[in-house]
């Protein structure tokens, strides 16, 4: 049988981007602890709808941990008080009876709260756009293993390519700084050799994009590392810094403005 | 087509700065400490004061001490542009914010840590350097008989001093300097300084246990073999014996001399 628990939240209202929030305290009650964070969140809307108030907004969609939608910093934490996972697949029963928790959004410039709990991320988008891309012609589906890899490259490269664009990385930095998504996003090209071709242009090109987008200077304190939900290594970064740095130093390609 | 934004003036190009700023200053600290040591020994500050003169007067490392100049003052100011860039990039705080579950608070406090040293700088160089370059240490004249290798030592008034001195007379070596020992035995007798100075050199230790290690990251070393060596040297090396090493230094003359 699921234990049931009353708690306090302490929640970021925020109407919009021009307007101020502030903490709103809402009681949620008889919440089930084989809920996820989510559900839980569900059902207080349930209850503020039914009130005739304006439900909680926050953003979700697979709600199984791979699609990187869902945010929230949960008691000081991004995607709460565990370590590897999303809000989705955070469990109520990683809280107690009359524990108040406290739900902000991601904080960061580049970030802007579009209501509530729910942030902009199309910054990240960006970035991607600015570089986090092949060009190859499509064509029939090749042979496998026609390019041969060693086995550890293309490891370290889908481990790179597991990045879901969450952006717990930004949150739990004291920066902001988005240097672990752009090190996953150019480490999973750069260490393949389908992404060889822009492979210099992409580190310099998504670099600057990140600056414009306004993301603060890693300081290298691995807070990121610690609250990514699908575990990118810090070492992406001084992969990152590597082929941004010799891009800068030892190459000199051109970077395509794309607009 | 546009080229890219300068290297100088991207995150990374400014995270370079600190970086190489940082290991440059800590290659320093090595020989500083070395350097130093001299102060340990028992001979009325015979080989330091000859020591202090050969670093203040020998070109070559006149040069390196510029440069190490430029270099404290670039990674401060380099520091503060990305800390107040830092700062832009996360307008609103959290009103919550549970650092230690996922960073160490050295790391996180890299700022204040450096201002501690950064004032620290400012006072050792006006205890010293400052003194020492403006005559505002005694003299001293050491005799040393060439035959026995017995030293004997005298204040000398300023009137008896023109400037750093070597002789050798009848198998007598004499030695005019600039008694910086002697003013360093001086600063280390007030409890302030000497307290101000351990906590310093605790300053250091927090510092350099972050940031030694994360000026190879930012330049993009990341081996599985050496990555752990170097971790090892930022927290042995320059966490730990450095910052002793020059914690001892107030501590010896406070308590022992
Ligand atoms: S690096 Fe990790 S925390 Fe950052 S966006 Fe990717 S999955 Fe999320
Ligand atoms: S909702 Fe898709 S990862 Fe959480």
């Amino acid at each position: 049988m699921a234990q049931h628990m009353n708690l306090t939240l302490k929640v970021w209202r925020q109407k919009n981007d021009k307007t101020k929030g502030q903490f709103v305290t809402i009681q949620a009650k008889d919440i089930a602890d084989d809920m996820s964070f989510l559900e839980m969140l569900d059902v207080v809307n349930e209850d503020l709808t039914r009130l005739g108030e304006d439900p909680i907004y926050f953003d979700h969609d697979c709600r199984e941990g791979i699609c990187g939608m869902c945010s929230l910093v949960i008691n000081g934490r991004p995607h709460g008080p565990k370590y590897g996972i999303t809000t989705c697949q955070l469990h109520m029963r990683s809280f107690h009876d009359g524990q108040t928790i406290v739900i902000e959004p991601w904080r960061a410039a580049a970030f802007p709260v579009l209501k509530d709990l729910a942030v902009d991320r199309t910054s990240f988008d960006r970035i991607q756009q600015a570089g986090g891309y092949v060009n190859i012609n499509t064509g029939g589906v090749p042979d496998a293993n026609t390019i041969p890899i060693p086995k550890r490259i293309a490891d370290e490269a889908f481990e790179a390519a597991t990045c879901i664009g969450c952006g717990a990385c930004v949150a739990a930095c004291k920066n902001a700084s988005a240097m672990l998504f752009v090190s996953a996003k150019i480490s999973q090209f750069a260490l393949l050799p389908q992404g060889q071709t822009e492979r210099y242009e992409r580190a310099q090109a998504m670099v600057d994009q990140m600056d414009a987008e306004g993301f603060g200077n890693c300081t290298n304190t691995g807070a990121c590392e610690a609250e990514c939900p699908k575990g990118i290594k810090l070492s992406n970064i001084a992969r990152m810094n590597r082929e941004y740095f010799t891009a800068k130093f030892f190459r000199e390609e051109d970077v395509h403005t794309h607009n | 087509m546009s080229n890219s934004k300068p290297v100088l003036s991207s995150s990374l190009g400014r995270k370079l700065i600190m970086s190489l700023t940082g290991i440059f200053l800590c290659t320093f600290l090595i020989v500083h400490l070395i350097g130093n040591l001299q102060l340990f020994k028992n001979d009325e500050g015979y080989a330091f004061n000859n020591y202090a003169y050969f670093m203040t007067h020998f070109t070559p490392i006149k040069v390196v001490s510029y440069l190490l100049y430029a270099s404290i003052v670039i990674h401060a100011v380099y520091a503060l542009v990305l800390s107040i860039r830092n700062k832009a990039a996360r307008p609103v705080n959290y009103a919550q914010f549970d650092g230690k579950a996922n960073s160490t608070w050295n790391s996180r406090n890299m700022g204040i840590l450096g201002t501690v040293l950064l004032v620290f700088i400012a006072t050792h160089m006006q205890n010293f350097w400052w003194k020492y370059h403006n005559d505002q240490v005694p003299y001293i004249e050491y005799q040393t008989d060439l035959a026995t290798g017995n030293t004997t030592s005298r204040v000398l008034e300023a009137s008896e001093f023109n400037d750093y001195q070597v002789t050798v007379d009848n198998d007598v070596e004499t030695v005019k300097a600039r008694d910086l020992y002697k003013q360093v035995d001086f600063a280390f007798q007030n409890p302030l300084v000497v307290g101000f100075y351990v906590l310093a050199m605790a300053a250091l230790a927090f510092h350099l246990i972050h940031g030694f290690k994360s000026a190879f990251q930012t330049i993009g070393v990341s081996h599985k073999k050496y990555v752990p060596i170097i971790e090892f040297i930022g927290v042995w090396g320059f966490g730990v014996i450095i910052p002793i090493g020059f914690a001892l230094m107030p501590l010896y003359f406070y308590f022992i001399k």
